[in-house]
């Protein structure tokens, strides 16, 4: 289990991200902005409304939720990883009363903020671009963080597994692309055939959707706390396996 | 200190062993590090010494074996008091590239617990033990080797430890930084900081170490003070004779040479000779009539590779 102690290990990620900061607002606001502005403006404008609303408004969300996860999935993939190899940091923290749990938590949580800081940055642009229809969608900052948590979570089991960079690429490609495509972010998924429908239910980045969705539209619905508890879920068992994976590799 | 305390020793090891699968990779290690004193561990690569080291500091657990670090078994339960009072210098350098060389030290002291106040009191302290008080703001890149050894070693000083490791110290270094490096460990032996280091550097243990542990495939093979050692495993003095590569002609001088009161071993083209007592140092120079030969006062390293072979080890 993790102690307070992984709190000193997130500051230590703050305190050496700083300096980066600049190229990670680029490219944490760039890629969501340009999503909109191509596929939610320009494709937009030859869709239909989707439950009433603009195709903007509602690729809006789930480019939020989209965006967490990238964030988060970036920082435990090639950031942990770099750590875990490259620069002997975790052989370093472990040095020191600092344990597996608190490395592995302390990462999570940088992971996390992170996805929280650029929902943040999107969902102000969002607002300024009149797409998010209700006060609620403010709770996306929250959620923001525990979408990072997840993803986090999940990224570290992949580095924990990951003999070199190279390897990222399956999980990039057959992973996190899949889930960009599939998971009801640019479609809604209750036109799929139920097969597809059971398919994109497995995928972490539909809950997010949905519950990103929802909260931007105001739309307030049990369903909402099975998606959340279904992140938790994962969130939890992802960050146990990922503990004991990485505990066994940098302390054989 | 008074008391208990001052007489447990710092490392108890008994019999302590490390499997990795079906390999035995350390076999049977019992020793004990009093306080205050600084124990060498020696060996060629895949000795076991590395192996023996991250046992004691807690990155793996022993197979078999007892072993308690400052008066504690060194159970899970029980690696974060350990590790609180530890100072350790790796072997691989693990500096955070993206910090200058004072944030290092902050950020490394916060792991402890230490105030951030404190910790900047403490690092300006570390900077100047450790000659890098003018390189504060450097980022890590631009840091040479010895540097970052330095830096190293005042990260591992931040928590004030009660046992300092080091894992090979110095390997890497210029002659310049390993002095310098030498210098800064012996002013903390005698500040009283019990330290355990591993080196392949027979001058290194020599300078720095009370007692020494000589490790071959994962066992000791021979322990004392390093006077004991070359007195017991080597003798007084040595000389080497520098054979001619003519067959015959060698052939000949071994023959002669290995009937004397001293102990022979042949590398290559050169036949050492380890003299044991003043008879045998008396009686040599007949023997050695018409060679090409050099003699010596025995080292640590004559011991070392007396008891670990001349093998090379990869």
């Amino acid at each position: 289990m993790p102690t307070l102690r992984a709190l000193r290990v997130w500051r230590r990620n703050l305190e050496s991200w700083k300096r980066y900061a600049p190229s990670f607002f680029v490219a944490a606001l760039g890629e969501p902005i340009f999503y909109l502005l191509a596929i939610g403006y320009g494709l937009g404008r030859f869709v239909a409304r989707i439950d009433g609303l603009p195709y903007a408004a509602f690729l809006a969300p789930g480019m939020i939720a989209f965006t967490a996860m990238n964030s988060a999935t970036f920082e435990t993939t090639f950031g942990s990883f770099t750590r875990m190899t490259e620069q002997n940091t975790y052989a370093a923290i472990l040095a020191t009363p600092c344990s597996v749990a608190d490395i592995v938590a302390g990462d999570i949580l940088w992971a996390a903020s992170k996805s929280t800081l650029s929902v943040c940055f999107v969902l102000l642009l969002t607002a300024l671009f009149g797409l998010v229809a209700s006060p609620l969608a403010l709770a996306l900052v929250p959620v923001g963080f525990l979408v990072g948590l997840m993803f986090g979570g999940l990224g570290m089991m992949v580095t924990a597994r990951a003999p070199s960079y190279d390897f990222f690429n399956y999980y990039f490609t057959l992973g996190i692309s899949v889930m960009f495509l599939f998971s009801g972010v640019f479609f809604p998924l209750e036109s799929l055939p139920a097969w597809a429908r059971a398919f994109a239910w497995l995928l972490p980045l539909t809950h997010a959707v949905n519950v990103c969705r929802a909260l931007a539209s105001g739309t307030l619905t049990p369903g909402l706390a099975a998606e959340l508890a279904w992140m938790a879920i994962v969130t939890g068992a992802a960050f146990v396996v990922a503990e004991r994976w990485v505990r066994r590799r940098v302390l054989p | 200190m008074p008391g208990v305390d001052a007489v447990a020793p710092i490392v108890e090891a008994r019999g302590l062993c490390k499997d990795y699968g079906a390999r035995r990779v350390v076999t049977d290690v019992s020793f004990a590090l009093a306080r205050g004193h600084c124990l060498g561990l020696l060996g060629p690569n895949g000795a076991g010494k590395t192996t023996t080291i991250r046992m004691v500091t807690c990155f793996t657990a022993p197979s078999a074996g007892a072993l308690a670090v400052l008066g504690l078994p060194t159970t899970p339960a029980n690696h974060a008091a350990i590790k609180a009072g530890l100072g350790i210098v790796q072997q691989d350098e693990s500096l955070d590239p993206d910090l200058s060389v004072e944030q290092n030290l902050i950020v490394y002291a916060s792991y402890f617990g230490i105030a951030r106040r404190d910790a900047a009191a403490r690092a300006s302290a570390l900077m100047r033990f450790t000659e890098l008080a003018e390189h504060r703001a450097a980022r890590i890149r631009t840091l040479s080797g010895g540097m970052k050894r330095r830096l190293m070693l005042a990260r591992a000083l931040l928590n004030d430890p009660r046992l300092l490791v080091l894992d090979e110290p110095t390997t890497g270094l210029d002659p310049q930084a390993r002095r310098l490096v030498w210098e800064r460990i012996r002013t903390l032996k005698r500040q009283g900081t019990t330290i355990l280091l591993t080196t392949h550097y027979m001058e290194e243990a020599a300078q720095l170490c009370d007692r020494l542990i000589i490790m071959d495939g994962g066992r000791i093979v021979a322990e004392g003070t390093p006077a004991e050692l070359v007195a017991a495993h080597v003798g007084a003095d040595v000389v080497e004779v520098y054979l001619t590569g003519a067959e015959a002609e060698d052939a000949r001088a071994v023959a002669r040479l290995g009937a004397g009161p001293w102990r022979t071993e042949r590398v290559g083209q050169v036949l050492y000779l380890y003299l044991r007592d003043g008879e045998a140092g008396a009686r040599v120079f007949g023997a050695l009539d018409g060679l090409d030969f050099a003699r010596r006062r025995a080292t640590l390293e004559d011991v070392f590779l007396t008891l670990t072979g001349h093998g090379l080890r990869d």
